[in-house]
């Protein structure tokens, strides 16, 4: 794995390896290499397998990191590439060329975080949501309350307890919700 | 089709293209008239509290608990209940649970399908006031808003007892002539319809689904 590592990293310009989980390591890379990257990896070093697609909205950097996690069967090894691009105009390579499950990600990326992949198949077609209006409800300036309420409305005498407070008055009524 | 298809007694249809408009009913429902005899429609009750049949449609997680009730430990049939694969064949819609926005407009279409009598039980807090998806951006927060509600349930989830009992008392609420949803769906049928497009942005059926 280590010396797999070394080579990638500077043929590829990885800027971070990190084992976050024993089992999975993760490499960052830049935007432009990661299709370059993936490919290889799915060539050469034996990930055959994408697990998932995924994104991570760090919104106080201006950026999502898009998550492509790989499998290998030979080791058993997964392997995470990590790719941060910019949270305006979010835009990505497509990956459908190389595992076609890559659509449904991508689309439903689209749909979820507003991320556009130029090329990839029915990506203007609606995935779970139907007839959204507003902005990708995961994205996370979208405040799902209001616009929750704003919609479908507040049912009236509907009280929320602080669970922890609500709990204790009800098994410790004596103790005056103090233990 | 030379037949005037816009009068006072029938639907928009504005969710259909114009060539689709021709492919579906629009005539408005219309309340059902009680009998004039009030031992027959006592009757007539008598016999609709005895012939439930639920329809087969679970719409969130509390509808697990509509499995042990056909099955061998809490068994419905013992009380004359059995599902239904069809909403034609159902008199009974138990929205089990959360209902999101695109879940909502197949339980529409579902409902208005079904043949009178129908009732409605709601089961869960979410059908009720959001549950625990109080805050989601995709399930509804309040379900007698978009249809009527005949019983609720509360609890997430409620035990199969609490169904059987809602179940029960449904039965008694129709004895007595109690569960008018269905006409109070008809009679208030644009407060239904308004609230219901609010939610459904992209209505592409037809007003009414006969
Ligand atoms: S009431 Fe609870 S169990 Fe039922 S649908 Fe809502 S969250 Fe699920």
């Amino acid at each position: 794995m280590n010396t797999l590592l070394d080579r990638l990293a500077t043929d590829f310009g990885i800027y971070d390896i990190s084992d976050r989980k024993p089992a999975i390591t993760t490499l960052k890379v830049e935007k432009q290499q990661a299709e370059r990257l993936i490919r290889e990896l799915r060539d050469r070093e034996g990930y055959t397998h994408l697990n998932f697609i995924t994104c991570i909205d760090y919104i106080e950097q201006g950026i999502f990191t898009l998550v492509y996690m790989l499998h290998n069967y030979g080791d058993k090894s997964t392997l995470g590439v990590e790719v941060d691009i910019d949270r305006e105009n979010a835009e990505m390579t497509s990956i459908h060329t190389l595992w076609a499950q890559a659509w449904t990600y991508q689309r439903e990326l689209r749909e979820m975080f507003g991320i556009n992949f130029p090329g990839s198949p029915r990506q203007e077609e609606d995935f779970c949501l139907e007839g959204w209006d507003d902005i990708p409800p995961m994205r996370r300036e979208f405040n799902t309350k209001t616009y929750s309420t704003e919609t479908f409305g507040h049912r009236e005498g509907r009280v929320s307890e602080d669970p922890r407070e609500h709990m204790k008055a009800q098994l410790y009524p004596t103790r005056g919700g103090d233990n | 089709m030379s037949k005037d298809r816009s009068s006072k007694n029938t639907m928009e249809n504005s969710g259909l293209s114009a060539d689709e408009q021709l492919l579906f009913c629009n005539a408005r429902p219309e309340p059902y008239k009680p009998y004039s005899i009030k031992a027959v429609e006592d009757f007539a009750n008598w016999a609709r509290a005895n012939s439930l049949w639920i329809l087969a449609f679970g719409t969130g997680c509390c509808s697990i608990e509509l499995r042990p009730l056909m099955t061998a430990r809490f068994d419905i049939s013992r009380f004359g209940i059995a599902g239904r694969p069809t909403p034609r064949q159902s008199s009974v819609f138990i929205i089990g649970g959360y209902v999101s926005v695109k879940t909502l407009k197949r339980i529409i279409r579902s409902y208005e399908q079904m043949q009178g009598p129908k009732f409605i039980i709601a089961l869960g807090s979410c059908p009720a006031n959001g549950g625990m998806y109080f805050d989601s951006y995709n399930t509804i927060n309040q379900f007698d808003l978009y249809l009527p509600v005949d019983m609720y349930v509360t609890g997430c989830m409620p035990r199969p007892e609490a169904l059987l009992a809602a179940i029960m008392e449904l039965k008694e609420d129709i004895k007595v002539g109690n569960c008018d949803g269905a006409n109070r769906y008809v009679e208030n049928l644009d407060w239904y319809k308004a609230n219901q497009k609010k939610v459904i942005k992209n209505w592409d059926m037809p007003d009414y689904n006969w």
